[in-house]
């Protein structure tokens, strides 16, 4: 069955994405034929300080939604403790806007597969794992293959390029629940449990997977490490602006011309990804909002996207953040008092209940904007809307009561004239009700 | 219990996948291939699953109600899964849902009388950029209009479905 996906755009710098329109480009023939395992050839070569030194020289930031500098998270990987260590993979994306571990999982799975290898020679891992979500099961299925692959070649299994080395790499599926793409949500549901996250610090790093160090990384984080090893740390950087090395994959959704996702370099003007890549809003319509790293992400106004670059520093600067690439352009038609209510119907609905800020938090907002989506909205809910998502920031055990509260407090704060006139509007139209009774 | 040829050896290869002692990782991974084969999580297949990965099934029956693709109960042969969030509802997933919900005269997580089909209004499946989606099973689907959404329908109803390309 043919999925039908969007065109590339020529102002696209595809690294990672560089397979995508590459017939068979899932298979390791294609991959070798153009510098596969070129990467880990290298690393294998190299100590792991070394390893480590030339990814943070690198700038790549995990790509997850934190954006944490990815060679500093492997460095906090204690080494000689006695214990095994353990690499995983998180490609359980689930983050509302963000569909590009999907393709470089379908598209390019021996990439990913490359940088666990070299992120599990740096620490001198035995195993590791690729969390993938339930909803993508025939990315088990290619995952599986390619694994199979590397095995033949021998990329895995024992004594890996004459290094004396072993690793194992296996799939590992979810089943439904965004609450486990948080890492220490994820490693319980790896041991087989609930996704309810763990108390941190102690970070995976030190205390991950089955009680052990572990490195994880986002799919494309792992995605980005072969051709670091391949083309150089500096080479890599410079594709990038400074902190921040590199590109990453954009989802762009909602109403432009051409959504798609799109490979473009870290420090991307945010209005020439809308207009040239995107080819503009659709039908010509005026832009109002942009949501610019999954639904967590606070939302930003037309105004608030002019000069705005895409990369994390910048975005963070304007108070929402890069978060996992998923980016959702609104026009001047879209209702944003019914983008609160779904957004915040999703995080009630993900939300595991583990703490009460969150459980109560979501479950109130979503209460409160479904009667004033519905017309039965009192002034006093406005602020109150605003006041319940600023009692849930820091106040829960995971990022997901703060990925719950940011979009929604940005939500009344920038648009509050969308909720006033939702309000007027809803009472206008009540009155000849009322004076009918 | 015992399962397909195919199956029974996922399940082999997946119990040794874990370090020793650590086979209750097995346990979502296996609830959800076994539901894939026998249409639900029904309480033959916890036992099974709590057997095989030697835990308590009490540790297996917990973790169902968490995970929102496990179901107790069997859902239709083919389970349509449409997207309602955020970027899909920019593009009409929820007008889409509504439609879905008419054409098949089925409530959010409803099976037909027949048991053929089943509809659920979903979260975020990953298919932001190519939206409005939707599941049938597995498959994926992009860009659905009203239109492609009954041509998918009779297709499922007259068993062409995924015979031909679509």
């Amino acid at each position: 069955m043919a999925i039908k996906y969007n065109d590339p755009s020529p102002l696209e710098v595809r690294v990672i994405s560089q397979r995508f329109q590459t017939p068979n480009s899932a298979s390791i023939d294609t991959y070798l034929a153009t510098e596969g395992y070129d990467g880990l050839k290298k690393a294998i070569a190299m100590t792991p300080e070394a390893i480590i030194d030339t990814l943070k020289a690198s700038s790549l930031r995990g790509r997850g939604g934190a954006g944490f500098p990815t060679g500093m998270k492997w460095s906090f990987v204690p080494l000689n403790t006695g214990k095994p260590t353990y690499i995983i993979c998180n490609s359980d994306e689930s983050e509302p806007g963000t569909c590009k571990d999907r393709l470089l999982m379908e598209k390019d799975p021996h990439q990913m597969i490359e940088g666990m290898i070299i992120a599990g020679w740096t620490i001198k891992s035995a195993k590791g794992y690729i969390f993938i979500r339930g909803e993508y099961r025939y990315l088990i299925d290619i995952v599986d293959k390619a694994l199979e692959e590397a095995y033949k070649k021998g990329f895995l299994g024992k004594n890996i390029l004459g290094s004396g080395w072993d690793f194992d790499l296996y799939t590992h599926t979810g089943a439904g629940a965004y609450e486990c793409g948080e890492e220490s949500a994820l490693l319980e549901s790896l041991e087989g449990k609930r996704g309810i996250p763990r108390l941190k610090p102690p970070f995976p790093a030190v205390v991950g997977a089955f009680q052990c160090p572990t490195i994880l990384n986002n799919c494309e984080t792992f995605s980005s490490v072969p051709v670091i090893f391949r083309k150089g740390a500096e080479w890599y950087a410079g594709l990038g602006i400074p902190k921040s090395g590199g590109t990453r994959l954009t989802c762009v959704s909602g109403h432009v011309n051409k959504p798609g996702v799109y490979e473009i370099p870290l420090g991307f003007p945010l209005m020439k990804l809308i207009n040239e890549v995107c080819g503009g809003m659709r039908g010509g319509k005026k832009l109002k909002a942009v949501i610019p790293g999954g639904s967590s992400s606070p939302v930003l106004t037309a105004a608030e996207c002019v000069d705005l670059t895409l990369d994390f520093d910048a975005l963070a600067k304007a108070k929402t953040m890069a978060g996992s690439g998923g980016i959702v352009v609104l026009n001047e038609d879209t209702d944003i008092v019914a983008v609160a209510l779904r957004t915040i119907k999703f995080y009630a609905h993900e939300s595991c209940g583990w703490c009460i800020p969150c459980r109560e938090g979501t479950t109130w907002i979503k209460k409160i904007i479904t009667r004033f989506h519905e017309g039965g909205g009192v002034p006093s809910d406005i602020d109150l809307i605003g006041e319940l998502a600023a009692n849930m920031l820091g106040r829960t055990f995971c990022p997901l009561g703060d990925a719950a509260a940011m979009p929604i407090g940005a939500f009344v704060a920038k648009f509050r004239d969308e909720f006033e006139a939702k309000l007027k509007q809803t009472r206008a139209s009540k009155t000849p009700d009322l004076v009918a009774v | 219990m015992t399962f397909s040829t195919a199956l029974e050896a996922r399940f082999a290869k997946l119990l040794t996948s874990y370090p020793p002692g650590r086979q209750r990782s097995a346990v979502v991974p296996m609830l959800l291939y076994a539901q894939d084969e026998v249409g639900c999580v029904n309480q033959e297949v916890v036992e099974e699953v709590a057997r095989r990965c030697g835990v308590p099934p009490l540790q297996v029956d917990e973790v169902i109600g968490y995970y929102s693709m496990l179901h107790r109960k069997p859902i239709g042969k083919f389970h349509v899964q449409v997207c309602t969030n955020i970027a899909c509802q920019a593009v009409g997933g929820e007008e889409l849902w509504e439609h879905a919900c008419q054409s098949l005269n089925l409530k959010n997580k409803q099976v037909s009388p027949d048991g053929l089909i089943s509809l659920e209004e979903v979260e975020c499946i990953g298919a932001c950029s190519w939206a409005p989606a939707l599941q049938i099973n597995y498959d994926f689907h992009h860009f659905v209009t009203s239109g492609d959404f009954d041509r998918l329908v009779t297709s499922l109803r007259d068993g062409s479905y995924g015979k031909k390309a679509s």
